[in-house]
């Protein structure tokens, strides 16, 4: 079973791929069948809430931990065994692991040296790497002298320089302070394209992701939920967890009373609504009538109460610049966020909302 | 005012340690350039023409360095074994390896006679294997001291590597792997270099102890001098004036070397970021490593508790019942009773705890008047009185003997000096002058760890400062003075360096009397005292291990 995004045209094909692999601890399973397929040349970001397993993931990658079952294969040819050493992608760790007995020169030479690189040709080619993330002149200095930025690019520049077939990065930027994070994760993106190196990074934040990531890999427990670009992942999510995870949403209990080729008919506290479209292959092998409707902020809108309206109180309004949140809750106690201007409502207003045409979606309730 | 007067404690506390430790010392040099008219340069001038001094003075050089590198021959590779490699009876081992450092010097030098000694039981087995009509060998000579010294003092290096190891994060061998380093060019290049402050910590100690070490040299030494029993036996000719050179030759070297490690250990804090985990053991991938590790390594603790076997064996042995067999034919607890029964048996024990305690009270008093002053009342010579406090570690047991004795033999009141030797006090006061670097630094560590607000909230309460001092910080404190107290308790039990220089018949202490005891072939109840110095200093290292367990 494979969930490819069909976005993926040579899925057979791809530079680097992951079949089936499970890992587990104990008896838990922090990685269960997953199976991915990254192309040569892309960045593929794993999200996913923490203990999802994104981190043993980018470890089985790196050879680190074995699969206790399922392949690694790069270029057509299993590495599954094969060992770090030998395996050799470039890994950036999270909290860096800069050797802090060597300077900059020294840890980036470290991997050069594996390579019977020595004299005159290692020091150009430690240069060129501190060239490219812009440290050149630091060579001499101590690691412990770096500040948090300096020192997430001698790691960067550490792992680029031995020219690795993969990189690795583990949250890149979770140990920068905020300010700095967006100028570097813009650098970042900036550099791995122009390398163009085939890239995996992980991380927990959806902005990153979105930004860093050509695709986007969304884990949940050890399994993917979905993969895909990140447009796919917000318009057209294919479980409730992920248009839970990406972006904002509120989720209501709803009943389906139609489903076919023009859509679906739902009806939400005894209010009907349609939607044209919805996840079919989620709704393929449903047997159960219950539903959850996940809608975004920009799902729904005030409207002049009437029929075919759903009616609550603001209990909650947060403004944050650009729209601002209404938090709505319904006759059935069930909690609803709008955006819409600024005026349009104030705490203890009774209203009515209905669906905009996007950003709603029908899941098959599970366990139901 | 209360400032002035707290700055006067300060300086109150420096006069009495400059007093104990320094004062002493200073008299040992001035004497060993003071002739019977002035100032002489001649006692210097005896030593260096002299063979055999330039030779013990070199014997002990080499001696410690040699002891440095075995030591660290056996204990970094064990240490390594221990923290990577998982293989059956693991827990059990990492345990037993450190058993050698719960036998004080003596102790674990007559264990050694009795099991590699000329009648001992391995020379005794060796004999009826090969039917040998002689020993095969003799214990004795540096060989002899070396092997007791590497057998005692690889303890430090195994027990700073593991430390070492443990501070070092797992992350960065993962690094070093993905950046295609294996296992050897990973420990040269990252592991060893991250363990350096350890390893020169280790070496330190065991050079310092090495240079200091009169047990094994006195008891094995045979021809062969080092300059502590070099001292103490020109001392015993009534030379005193070059036993005073020959002193300030040792706390020359003594100084030298604590200068050569320690520049070592200063430098740039190599603190690894311990924020990955450290890196899990790896088991053997083949059974048959697995099986031979673990063999090798049940052999080894065997080994290793060989001498704590033969002393408990031996203490059984009544005495005249065992000459020439090669075990013991007869068992009986008769040594034990007559620790307790024969008053002259027992004196020494009543002596050693005695004086162990009066010292331990002492030291323990100082060093909370030394965490006091320097921790809470920042006095301007905190500097001061913590150099003073560790001074004594980077000075030979031997040298503070003849230092004391020097200083306490003659009645100048006006100038500081009692006449203290040949009665109860001058023991208690070697001991306590000897105990203070491991009082000092463990309760003065103990103070930096207490948060002050706990002291001000009690401050706050309305506790004066003596109530606070009894009722809030002493029972904070508590874990660290009783690892200090009974550490320096322990050390002061078992001593025997300075104590064979300061006794007297009334005031001998164990160690002395287990001397004697040797000497007339009672090998029995030189056992069962040695038994009961090494009971005390497991439960010492049972106290210190479980403190180390409740603070993590
Ligand atoms: N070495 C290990 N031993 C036992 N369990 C582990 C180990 N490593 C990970 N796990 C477990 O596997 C699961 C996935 O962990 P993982 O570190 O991959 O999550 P993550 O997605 O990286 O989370 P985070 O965002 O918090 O870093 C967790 O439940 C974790 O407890
Ligand atoms: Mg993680």
């Amino acid at each position: 079973m494979s969930i490819e995004s069909p976005h993926v045209p040579y899925a057979s094909s791809s530079f680097l791929r992951l079949e089936q692999l499970t890992k587990r601890f104990g008896g838990a399973a922090a990685v269960e069948d997953l199976t991915l397929s990254i192309d040569g040349g892309e960045i593929l970001a794993l999200l996913g809430p923490s203990g999802s397993g994104k981190t043993t993931t980018l470890r089985l990658l790196a050879g680190f931990e074995g699969p206790d079952s399922g392949r690694v294969i790069l270029e057509g040819q299993d590495i599954t065994r094969v060992t770090p050493v030998q395996r050799r992608f470039g890994m950036v760790f999270q909290h860096y692991a800069l050797f802090p007995h060597l300077d900059v020169a020294g840890n980036v030479a470290f991997g050069l040296r594996s390579r019977d690189l020595r004299g005159k040709a290692l020091a150009e080619r430690v240069g060129e790497a501190l060239r490219l993330v812009d440290l050149d002149g630091f060579e001499e200095r101590r690691v412990s002298q770096l500040s948090g930025g300096q020192q997430q690019r001698v790691a960067l520049a550490r792992a680029l320089a031995p020219e690795p077939r993969v990189l690795l990065l583990d949250e890149p930027l979770s140990n920068l302070d905020p300010s700095l994070r967006e100028r570097t994760r813009r650098e970042l993106r900036a550099m791995i394209h122009r390398i163009g190196i085939t890239t995996v990074l992980v991380t927990h934040e959806q902005e990153e992701a979105f930004d860093l990531g050509d695709r986007v890999a969304l884990l949940a427990d050890g399994r993917l939920e979905q993969v895909g670009i990140p447009d796919e992942l917000y318009g057209t999510p294919r479980t409730p967890f992920v248009a839970g995870f990406v972006g904002r949403s509120s989720t209501l209990d709803a009943i389906v009373r139609r489903r076919d080729d023009h859509g679906i008919a739902i009806e939400v506290e005894g209010i009907p609504w349609t939607l044209a479209s919805f996840p079919r292959e989620a709704w393929n092998s449903a047997v159960t009538d219950r539903a959850i409707l996940v809608v975004r902020p920009e799902g729904v809108r005030f409207v002049e109460s009437g029929p075919g309206v759903l009616a609550g109180e603001i209990t909650e309004r947060r403004f944050t610049g650009a729209l601002t949140l209404y938090t709505m809750e319904t006759e059935g106690r069930q909690t609803v966020e709008v955006s819409a201007h600024p005026e349009a409502a104030a705490v203890g207003d009774r209203v009515s909302v209905a669906l905009t045409g996007i950003g709603a979606h029908v899941f098959p309730r599970a366990g139901a | 005012m209360r400032q002035r007067r707290r700055q006067m404690l300060g300086w109150a506390l420096v006069a009495l340690l400059v007093w104990l430790i320094v004062y002493p010392l200073t008299l040992v040099l001035l004497e060993s350039v003071r002739g019977a008219d002035g100032w002489t340069t001649e006692f210097f001038r005896q030593f260096a023409s002299r063979k055999n001094e330039w030779s013990a003075l070199w014997g002990s050089l080499w001696i410690s360095a040699a002891s440095v590198f075995l030591a660290g021959t056996i204990g970094i590779p064990l240490a390594f074994l221990f923290a990577r490699f998982d293989f059956p009876g693991r827990r059990i081992l990492s345990g037993l390896v450190a058993l050698p450092a719960v036998l004080p010097p003596l102790v674990g030098v007559i264990a050694f006679l009795f099991l590699y000694g000329e009648s001992g039981f391995v020379s005794h087995l060796v004999r009826a294997v090969f039917r040998l009509d002689r020993p095969p060998w003799r214990l004795e000579g540096a060989g002899a001291i070396l092997l007791v010294h590497a057998y005692s003092m690889y303890v430090y290096f195994y027990l700073f590597t593991r430390a070492g190891l443990a501070r070092v994060d797992g992350s960065l061998l993962e690094a070093a792997a993905s950046l295609g380093a294996g296992r050897w060019r990973t420990t040269r290049e990252v592991v060893l270099p991250l363990l350096r402050p350890a390893l020169t910590g280790a070496a330190l100690l065991t050079f310092m102890t090495s240079l200091a070490s009169f047990s094994a040299p006195y008891i094995f030494g045979g021809g062969f001098r080092v300059m502590t029993t070099q001292i103490v036996s020109t001392r015993l000719n009534g030379d005193y004036s070059l036993a005073m050179v020959e002193t300030a030759a040792l706390a020359a070297l003594a100084l030298i070397g604590f200068w050569v490690f320690g520049r070592g250990d200063r430098g740039d804090v190599l603190v690894a970021t311990a924020k990955g985990a450290a890196p899990i053991a790896r088991r053997f991938s083949s059974r048959w490593t697995r099986a031979l590790t673990g063999t090798a390594a049940w052999v080894l603790a065997v080994v290793l508790l060989l001498p704590h076997l033969t002393l408990v064996l031996v203490s059984f042995v009544p005495v005249g019942t065992w000459t020439i067999e090669a075990i013991p034919p007869e068992y009986s607890v008769q040594n034990y009773v007559a620790l307790v029964r024969e008053p002259e048996r027992l004196r020494p024990l009543l002596n050693s705890l005695g004086m162990a305690t009066v010292a331990t009270l002492a030291a323990v008093a100082l060093a909370l008047a030394a965490g006091i002053l320097i921790v809470r009342q920042r006095v301007r010579a905190r500097g001061v009185i913590e150099t003073l406090l560790a001074l004594p570690w980077a000075v030979p047991g031997t040298v503070f003997a003849i230092a004391i004795a020097t200083a306490f033999s003659v009645s100048h009141p006006w100038a500081g000096r009692f006449l203290l030797v040949g009665t109860f006090w001058i023991l208690p006061l070697a001991y306590l002058v000897r105990s203070l670097p491991i009082t000092g630094r463990g309760i003065v560590a103990g103070f930096r760890q207490l948060d002050p607000s706990l002291e001000e909230a009690a401050a706050t309460l309305g506790a004066g400062a003596w109530r606070t001092l009894v009722r809030v910080t002493l029972p904070l404190l508590r874990p660290a003075l009783a690892a200090a107290a009974t550490l320096a308790f322990v050390t002061a039990l078992g001593d025997f360096v300075t104590s064979i220089v300061l006794y007297t018949y009334d005031t001998r202490p164990i160690s002395l009397e287990i001397l004697a005891s040797l000497r007339q072939s009672d090998v029995g109840v030189a056992a069962a005292y040695g038994v009961f110095l090494m009971l005390a200093s497991a439960v010492v290292f049972a106290v210190g291990g479980e403190r180390r367990e409740v603070g993590a």
